[in-house]
């Protein structure tokens, strides 16, 4: 039956889709302009985009699920223009997608082989979660199949791959020691196709919508930075583009969540706000349709976005902790611990000194008083 | 009277510190405490009782400015130095810091018997007597400007998306080694526990090799001499193998 539908719809344009939904041109335009402004195009550009909707067919998208929460689909189809929910999920979903399609069982198996065998190297294969690779792949298992069997049969006939989320990123909370079903991200699995990292707990869902409109509008892979992450959105820090950053600059910190200054809205810095090293657009495009994020309802960064978050100390405290040295260790303890060995140590060492050079001491100062007493007062 | 059995000995005035590492020591001095002071008021700012607004005041941006200014001063004294250990005198020379004969081994284990244990030898008081660093202390010097390197590569990675110049930019990669800012950030406090525990040994031995050698070992980094007795000098010259003139 899903095969059926494919075949009588014969790839509509994304335009085509909002019209048919009772969309209006106006609304449609709108839609492309605040996707244009998302992914960092400029004014001119909201054409391109407008035309790429309305000439090109929708892409081929196969969606698997693997070890994750589903929180990376919850953010996408609650991004804050419905149509990024209504058209480019609703028309993803067709394809294969295990939270949203209809078909079950015999029929998704054969729905995810079927659009693999018709879209043959032009569908983008979209990964949301981790891959447990421990115990020969047991822990996350489709339809008698291990995660990893799955990706890789998806993987190599797709065009590109987009890992949703930390959890194929880089591994999120899964991945945090001890790390017991060896949960990996996609990048450290498949090689030679091009990977799109569109990490956080979850991502933006505008974040995800953007990605999904550059690659239908210019039919190419978004401009990457060094870990693979589309620059348009995590070329800067939380921090950069925070609306609290000039308490920073002035030195205004919140110290305890109760206090005034927590009232006055300064700076979370000092109860372990980590957007000083988490790369995001939060501060920018915010969550829930603009409404608030994170800091502006008063609480810090996790820096959800960023490699081994969760190992990478304490939640609400700039030091972090060193595994090894106890929970409660951190830099600076241990750091007072060796100053005050070295001290002591030097200490005793000068104690020493007098002792056991007692004579070569001794002899320079006769020597010097010698000199001092053949002058002349 | 006294002189009957006190030898005074003669000393020869020897250059050590040539001025432009006297220049270095001292430069590099005032930025690493620059450095860790404003280091750590960034890792952990103070709490200002202040009524400004926040537009009044720029406490943060300014501790961070000195920084990041003391940071390029340290990297390009850094640089310098390098080059000097290539054009610089003897004591300045790179083989005084990276062990690369068995005699700098020799030395060092001499050095850690005779000044760090104070082991005597037949019962009497023994010297080990080196004109610009002994084998030890120029090695620990190594293991500092291996850590030099650390602090730049991280802090530079850490500053680079800040920048705009090139030159901050070309570290970008140094997070990403690391995963990310937040272990590079570790990393970079932890090493700077390092020079702290450095300084503390550093001043403590200079004082030490003065106060048991009398050979001005304090000054030298002022004026740039040190002293040494005339038949030390002479045994220096002609019977220790000169490394440099091997060839």
């Amino acid at each position: 039956m899903d095969n059926d539908m494919l075949e009588v719809k014969k790839q509509p344009t994304y335009y085509e889709e909002v019209i048919r939904k009772g969309y209006d041109r106006r609304d449609f335009m709108k839609f492309a302009s605040m996707m244009a402004a998302f992914i960092g195009l400029e004014k001119s550009a909201i054409g391109q985009v407008a035309k790429a909707m309305e000439t090109k067919s929708r892409i081929p998208i196969i969606w698997l699920h693997f070890q994750e929460c589903t929180c990376c689909s919850e953010s996408f189809i609650r991004s804050s223009h419905p149509m990024v929910a209504d058209i480019l999920l609703d028309m993803v979903s067709l394809d294969y997608t295990e939270t949203l399609m209809a078909a079950s069982g015999a029929q998704a198996e054969k729905s995810l082989k079927d659009t693999m065998k018709k879209y043959k190297g032009e569908y983008i294969l979209c990964v949301e979660g981790s891959v447990p690779v421990a115990a020969d792949g047991v822990y996350c298992m489709i339809g008698g199949k291990t995660s990893m069997h799955i990706l890789e049969e998806a993987a190599a006939d797709a065009k590109a791959i987009i890992a949703w989320g930390s959890c194929a990123s880089n591994g999120c909370v899964q991945s945090a020691k001890p790390n017991p079903t060896q949960a990996t991200p996609i990048h450290k699995l498949i090689t030679g196709k091009p990977i799109i990292k569109v990490p956080g707990c979850p991502p933006i869902g505008e974040v995800m919508a953007g990605v999904i409109v550059h690659l239908l509008t210019f039919g190419t892979i978004p401009e990457l930075d060094r870990v693979g992450r589309p620059k348009a959105f995590y070329s800067k820090r939380v921090h950069d583009s925070c609306y609290r950053r000039p308490y920073f600059d002035a030195g205004l910190f919140v110290e305890t969540f109760d206090d005034e200054n927590a009232k006055k809205g300064y700076c979370l810095y000092k109860v372990g706000c980590k957007g000083p090293s988490t790369y995001n657009a939060c501060g920018v495009m915010k969550w829930n349709g603009g409404v608030s994020y994170p800091i502006q309802s008063g609480h810090g960064c996790i820096g959800c976005s960023e490699e081994n978050f969760w190992d990478n100390g304490r939640l609400y405290e700039r030091a972090s902790a060193f595994a090894g040295f106890g929970i409660e260790s951190d830099a600076d303890t241990i750091g007072k611990v060796a100053l005050g060995a070295t001290l002591v140590a030097v200490a005793g060492h000068a104690v020493a000194t007098n002792i056991g050079k007692q004579k070569s001491i001794h002899d320079l100062e006769t020597e010097g008083k010698a000199s001092e007493h053949e002058l002349p007062s | 009277m006294d002189n009957k059995y006190l030898r005074l000995p003669r000393l020869r005035r020897v250059y050590v510190w040539e001025l432009p590492v006297r220049f270095y020591h001292w430069l590099n001095a005032v930025v690493i405490l620059a450095l860790i002071a404003t280091g750590f008021y960034i890792n952990n700012p103070l709490a200002l009782m202040s009524q400004k607004e926040a537009t009044q005041v720029y406490t943060m941006g300014w501790v961070r400015y000195v920084h990041f200014a003391a940071a390029y001063l340290f990297f390009f004294n850094f640089l310098f130095r390098i080059y000097w250990g290539f054009v610089g005198n003897k004591y300045a020379n790179w083989k005084q810091f990276i062990p690369t004969s068995k005699r700098f081994f020799t030395e060092m284990w001499n050095v850690f018997k005779i000044d760090i244990l104070m082991l005597k030898k037949d019962g009497k008081e023994q010297h080990h007597i080196s004109i610009g660093h002994n084998a030890m202390a120029g090695f620990i010097y190594f293991l500092t400007f291996i850590a030099f390197a650390v602090q730049c590569l991280t802090g530079f990675g850490l500053y680079a998306d800040m920048g705009g110049w090139w030159f901050p930019r070309m570290f970008a990669w140094v997070p990403s080694m690391f995963g990310g800012d937040m272990l590079t950030r570790t990393i970079h406090h932890w090493t700077m526990w390092f020079f702290i525990l450095f300084a503390v040994v550093h001043v403590y031995l200079v004082f030490y090799h003065d106060y048991v050698e009398g050979r001005g070992e304090i000054s030298s980094m002022g004026g740039g001499w040190k002293f040494i007795e005339e038949e030390v000098f002479e045994e220096k010259k002609y019977h220790t193998p000169n490394p440099r003139k091997k060839h």
